[in-house]
């Protein structure tokens, strides 16, 4: 009964510890919830340029904390999403979008991972139809693989 | 022997795709700044060490210019000092400073201790200014050409070849004294 009692609690505080960090990044909230929510989406849209896996929303590096502090006074301002997204590529490039944009340069970042699977289902197709192939005609490379095993 | 050639060439062909990767992964040296020829950010700061002074934008057009990233808590920029200063020897740029994110006592005491390379230093308190450029970390070194336009950044302490080769080969012929 008492382990019982014990897990939510548990649960409870570790939530409470979690919270408690992410508020200590940022103390001061957006006016409005609106606002606090476009400005919480847009920090986990950018790259912290220091630590580069990581937005600026969930780091603690000061540049990150600056650059907070700029996409809230744009919020304030008034600016709409794009505005802000694309004053940040004016500045930084398209190396702090987490999503980059689909140009000549980041042509290869958008098109190649799709490239790569059709390459790997044509791959995967082949060596099925091969099998197939094989088991139909008793070949004695498969009569060898099952003495082995 | 034609079974191997398809796997061959993918393993091939993804090594060379990731060698590539790896290579051009965005290094904080290599990486380019977003601003290369565009105008400068427009910035209005005060002057370190003279009180009421401000040093803008404006003030510096007109002639080739660079602008260091620098703070006293940047060890890289330790490192980079007397590069600066011999820099500054050669008279062929006015060296601007940008204290970035610092104490002014602090920023003082260095360049008393250190010697001071600048023709001027702005002060960049809340950080403000060096985002306008696109810093991402001290020391950065900015070549402004006389229109104003940024034409090269340097990012990493500053190096004799780097100088040579970036900075004073930019400045117009005719224009080194």
């Amino acid at each position: 009964m008492k382990s019982r009692a014990g897990l939510p609690a548990l649960l409870g505080a570790l939530l409470l510890a979690v919270s408690a960090v992410a508020v200590a990044v940022d103390v001061e909230p957006l006016p409005t919830p609106e606002l606090q929510q476009r400005f919480d989406e847009l920090t986990h849209e950018f790259r912290c340029m220091q630590c580069q896996n990581q937005s600026i929303a969930d780091s603690a590096v000061g540049l990150a904390a600056d650059l907070r502090r700029d996409v809230r006074e744009q919020v304030i301002a008034g600016k709409t999403d794009d505005e802000i997204r694309e004053s940040m590529v004016a500045r930084y490039g398209n190396v702090i979008l987490f999503r980059p944009p689909f140009e000549k340069s980041t042509a290869w970042v958008w098109v190649l991972p799709v490239l790569l699977l059709l390459v790997g289902v044509y791959v995967a197709f082949r060596v099925v139809r091969q099998r197939a192939g094989m088991v139909a005609g008793d070949d004695s490379v498969v009569d060898q693989d099952e003495i082995k095993s | 022997m034609t079974r191997f050639i398809v796997p061959a060439a993918v393993f091939i062909a993804l090594a060379g795709v990731l060698y590539v990767g790896v290579v051009h992964s965005p290094n904080k040296s290599t990486m380019q700044s977003a601003l290369l020829g565009k105008t400068v950010p427009a910035f209005n700061l005060p002057v370190l060490g003279s009180p009421g002074m401000n040093l803008t934008n404006t003030q510096l057009a007109g002639r080739p210019w660079v602008l260091n990233v620098w703070g006293t808590w940047c060890v890289a920029c330790r490192e980079e000092h007397e590069q600066l200063l011999a820099i500054s020897k050669q008279n062929a740029l006015p060296l601007v400073g940008l204290n970035w994110k610092d104490e002014d006592d602090a920023a003082m005491d260095w360049l008393k201790q250190l010697g001071n390379p600048y023709s001027v230093v702005a002060v960049d308190r809340d950080g403000r200014a060096a985002i306008n450029f696109g810093v991402y970390g001290a020391p950065e070194t900015f070549f402004i050409d006389a229109d104003g336009r940024v034409q090269y950044r340097h990012v990493g302490p500053m190096t004799p070849e780097v100088w040579e080769r970036e900075f004073l080969s930019r400045i117009p012929r005719g224009a080194l004294p």
